[in-house]
C-alpha cells in the first residue's frame, strides 16, 4: 500500500482550486435541474398518478432523484474531466514528477468525485426541502448516503475511464449504462410491483438500485434489515472496483 | 566539490513489447555537473529520464539516485529532484502564481514557505510581469519559463530538463541557459536532453551520446571533439563522383571525412592549406566553402552516421 493521504489531498486540492474559480456558474444548473424535474414529473405526470407505493408520486420520486444527482455528479467528474486531465492536460504526468504516486492520484480523484457527488446531491436536497418534500429529521440520513453513492459511481466510472483509449467511448457509458440505470433502478416505478421474481433477482445487480432503496428508507425513516444488503453491495462493489482501478491507474500512469 | 555520484544507472534496459528502447545503458552523473544526454529522436532519451525519476520501470538493471534505489523509494527520490517535461504541463485557466502554488502543494509545502518560494521563482524566471494572467494568454517562451519554475518549487538537488529549449526563440534560449548556469553555480546537478548540439556544447560539462538506446560515447564536449575529430572543419558541396578528383591524393593529414547528401565535411588540424589546394584544383572557380571549428554535431555524425534531425 503506497497511499499517502497528504499527497492525495494535494490532488484533491488541485481540482478544488480550479472549481473554486467557477463554482458560482458550476453550481447554478444544479438548482434548476431539480426544479424542472419536480414540475415535469411531480406536478405534470404526478397529476395522473394518485399514489405510488403508498406515497404521492412526487414524494416517491424525491429521494431517488437525490441519488441520481449524486450519481451524475460523480460520473461527470470521473469520465470526461478525468480523461481530459489524463490525456490532454497531462496533469498526472506532472504530478508523478513529484512525490505523488499513482495511488495518491487515484485517491485524490475519487475523493474529488465524491465531493462533486455531495455538491450535486446537496443542491437537489436543498430544492426538495424548499418544496417541503424532505421529512425531518429522518431524510437527513441521505447526507451520509451521498458520499457512498458518489464513491460507487466514481469507482465504476474511473475503471472505465482508465481502460478506454479515446474519449468518444464515453457516449457508450452514458447511453448504454447510466441512462438505463436511471430508467430501471426503482427511480420512476417500483420494480418489485412490475417485474416477475427471476427478473427481480437480476435487477439486484443494478448499482443505482441500492442507493435509491437506501434513500427511500431514509426518507421514510424505517430502516429494515434489507438496508444492510444495500450498504454491503455499495461498499463491497466500490472496494472491488477500487482495487481494480489501482492496477489500471498504475498501468496507465506509469510506463 | 565532492565526488558524490547523483545518478547511477547500471546496465539498464527497457523493452516496450518487442521494441528495445533502452539497451544496457550505464551512466554515472557526478554531483554539481551539467550532464547532457544527446541523441536523435527515438534514441531513448526520454525513456531514460523517466526511468531515472521512477515512472517507467526498467525491464532489467538498477538505477540509484542520491544513492537510493528508485524502485524501492520513489517518493524519497522525487522529493529531492525536479523535472521539466518535454511538453509544458500547466493549468491554463490559472495564473503563473496559482500554478506555482498548486505545484508546491504536490510537495506538501505550506505557508509561509509556499509563498516565499513562489515569489522567489517568479523573480528568478522573470515571470513577474504576467504573474496574474491566465497561462493560456502567455507566449510559448513565458510558458516554458513557468514550466521550469514549477520543477524548481522543491529546491531540487537534481534538475532534469527534457529538451528545455525546443521551439523557443534565441533570446529566450539564451535567458534559459543563463538560468541553468546560475543553478549549477549554486551546486544543483542538471541532467538535460537536447538535440541542439550548440546547447549541449555551451551548457554541459559532460555529455553522453546515445543512439538505439545505448551510450556510444561519453565525456566533456571538447574531449569528444579532440578524440574523434580534429579542431577545424571545411564544409563544401560536391557530388560523390567529384570527390576523388577534388580530394584524392592530397598531401594533407585529413583526420576524417563525412558526407551527408551533397555536403562533405573534412576534419583536420589546419584548414587553410586544404582550402588553398581545393581552390587550386578548382582552377579559379570559387567554390563556396565554410571553415569553422569542429563541434559536437560533427562528433555525433561521426559516431552514429545519422543526422540529428529526423534520426533514422
Amino acid at each position: 500500500m503506497s497511499l499517502s493521504i497528504p499527497h492525495a489531498l494535494a490532488v484533491w486540492r488541485r481540482n478544488a482550486s480550479m472549481y473554486r474559480r467557477t463554482w458560482k456558474w458550476n453550481i447554478l444548473p444544479n438548482f434548476f435541474e431539480p426544479v424542472f424535474y419536480l414540475f415535469s414529473l411531480g406536478i405534470g405526470v404526478g397529476a395522473y398518478i394518485s399514489e405510488m407505493s403508498g406515497a404521492s408520486y412526487i414524494a416517491f420520486l424525491a429521494p431517488a432523484l437525490v441519488c441520481v444527482a449524486a450519481m451524475n455528479g460523480a460520473s461527470f467528474e470521473v469520465t470526461y474531466n478525468i480523461f481530459v486531465r489524463l490525456t490532454f492536460e497531462k496533469a498526472y504526468d506532472a504530478m508523478l514528477t513529484t512525490p505523488i504516486e499513482p495511488d495518491d492520484v487515484l485517491a485524490g480523484e475519487i475523493l474529488w468525485a465524491v465531493t462533486r457527488a455531495c455538491i450535486y446531491g446537496g443542491c437537489f436536497y436543498a430544492v426538495l426541502a424548499v418544496f417541503g418534500l424532505t421529512p425531518l429529521p429522518s431524510s437527513l440520513l441521505v447526507f451520509l448516503l451521498m458520499p457512498l453513492a458518489g464513491l460507487l459511481f466514481a469507482a465504476i466510472g474511473i475503471v472505465f475511464s482508465l481502460r478506454i483509449p479515446n474519449i468518444e467511448l464515453f457516449s457508450f457509458y452514458y447511453t448504454l449504462f447510466l441512462t438505463p440505470l436511471f430508467l430501471f433502478s426503482d427511480v420512476f416505478f417500483p420494480l418489485k410491483e412490475r417485474l416477475s421474481e427471476p427478473w427481480l433477482w437480476v435487477a439486484e445487480a443494478l448499482p443505482l438500485l441500492h442507493p435509491v432503496r437506501l434513500a427511500r428508507a431514509a426518507f421514510r425513516g424505517d430502516l429494515s434489515p434489507i438496508v444492510l444488503w444495500d450498504l454491503g453491495y455499495v461498499l463491497g462493489l466500490s472496494l472491488l472496483l477500487l482495487a481494480w482501478a489501482r492496477r489500471a491507474a498504475r498501468q496507465r500512469l506509469m510506463n | 566539490m565532492t565526488s558524490e555520484i547523483i545518478v547511477e544507472a547500471a546496465a539498464v534496459s527497457k523493452r516496450f513489447g518487442t521494441r528495445l528502447a533502452v539497451d544496457h545503458l550505464s551512466l554515472e552523473i557526478p554531483a554539481g555537473v551539467c550532464f547532457g544526454l544527446l541523441g536523435p529522436n527515438g534514441a531513448g532519451k526520454t525513456t531514460t529520464l523517466r526511468m531515472i525519476y521512477g515512472v517507467t520501470r526498467p525491464s532489467s538493471g538498477t538505477i540509484r539516485v542520491f544513492g537510493i534505489d528508485i524502485a524501492r523509494d520513489p517518493r524519497a527520490v522525487r522529493s529531492r529532484l525536479g523535472v521539466t517535461l518535454q511538453q509544458n504541463v500547466l493549468i491554463e485557466a490559472l495564473s503563473p502564481e496559482e500554478n506555482l502554488r498548486v505545484f508546491g502543494r504536490y510537495h506538501l509545502l505550506r505557508e509561509p514557505e509556499l509563498s516565499r518560494r513562489v515569489n522567489q521563482l517568479l523573480d528568478f524566471l522573470e515571470l513577474r510581469s504576467h504573474e496574474r494572467l491566465p497561462v493560456r494568454q502567455l507566449s510559448g517562451g513565458f510558458q516554458r519559463r513557468l514550466a521550469i519554475a514549477l520543477s524548481l518549487m522543491n529546491q531540487p538537488e537534481l534538475l532534469i530538463l527534457d529538451e528545455p529549449t525546443t521551439g523557443l526563440d534565441p533570446a529566450v534560449r539564451l535567458a534559459l541557459w543563463s538560468r541553468v548556469r546560475d543553478l549549477t553555480a549554486t551546486g544543483t546537478t542538471v541532467l538535460l536532453t537536447t538535440h541542439y548540439m550548440d546547447e549541449a556544447q555551451r551548457l554541459c560539462d559532460r555529455v553522453a551520446i546515445i543512439s538505439g538506446g545505448k551510450v556510444i560515447d561519453e565525456g566533456a564536449p571538447a574531449a569528444l571533439i579532440a578524440t574523434h575529430l580534429a579542431p577545424e572543419t571545411v564544409e563544401l558541396d560536391c557530388t560523390p563522383e567529384e570527390e576523388p578528383i577534388l580530394l584524392g591524393g592530397l598531401a594533407l593529414p585529413l583526420r576524417r571525412r563525412l558526407r551527408v547528401g551533397r555536403r562533405v565535411m573534412i576534419y583536420l588540424q589546419d584548414a587553410s592549406s586544404l582550402v588553398e589546394q581545393i581552390r587550386h584544383r578548382d582552377q579559379g572557380d570559387r567554390r563556396e566553402m565554410v571553415i569553422r571549428p569542429a563541434n559536437l554535431e560533427d562528433v555525433f555524425l561521426a559516431l552514429t552516421g545519422t543526422s540529428l534531425e529526423g534520426g533514422q
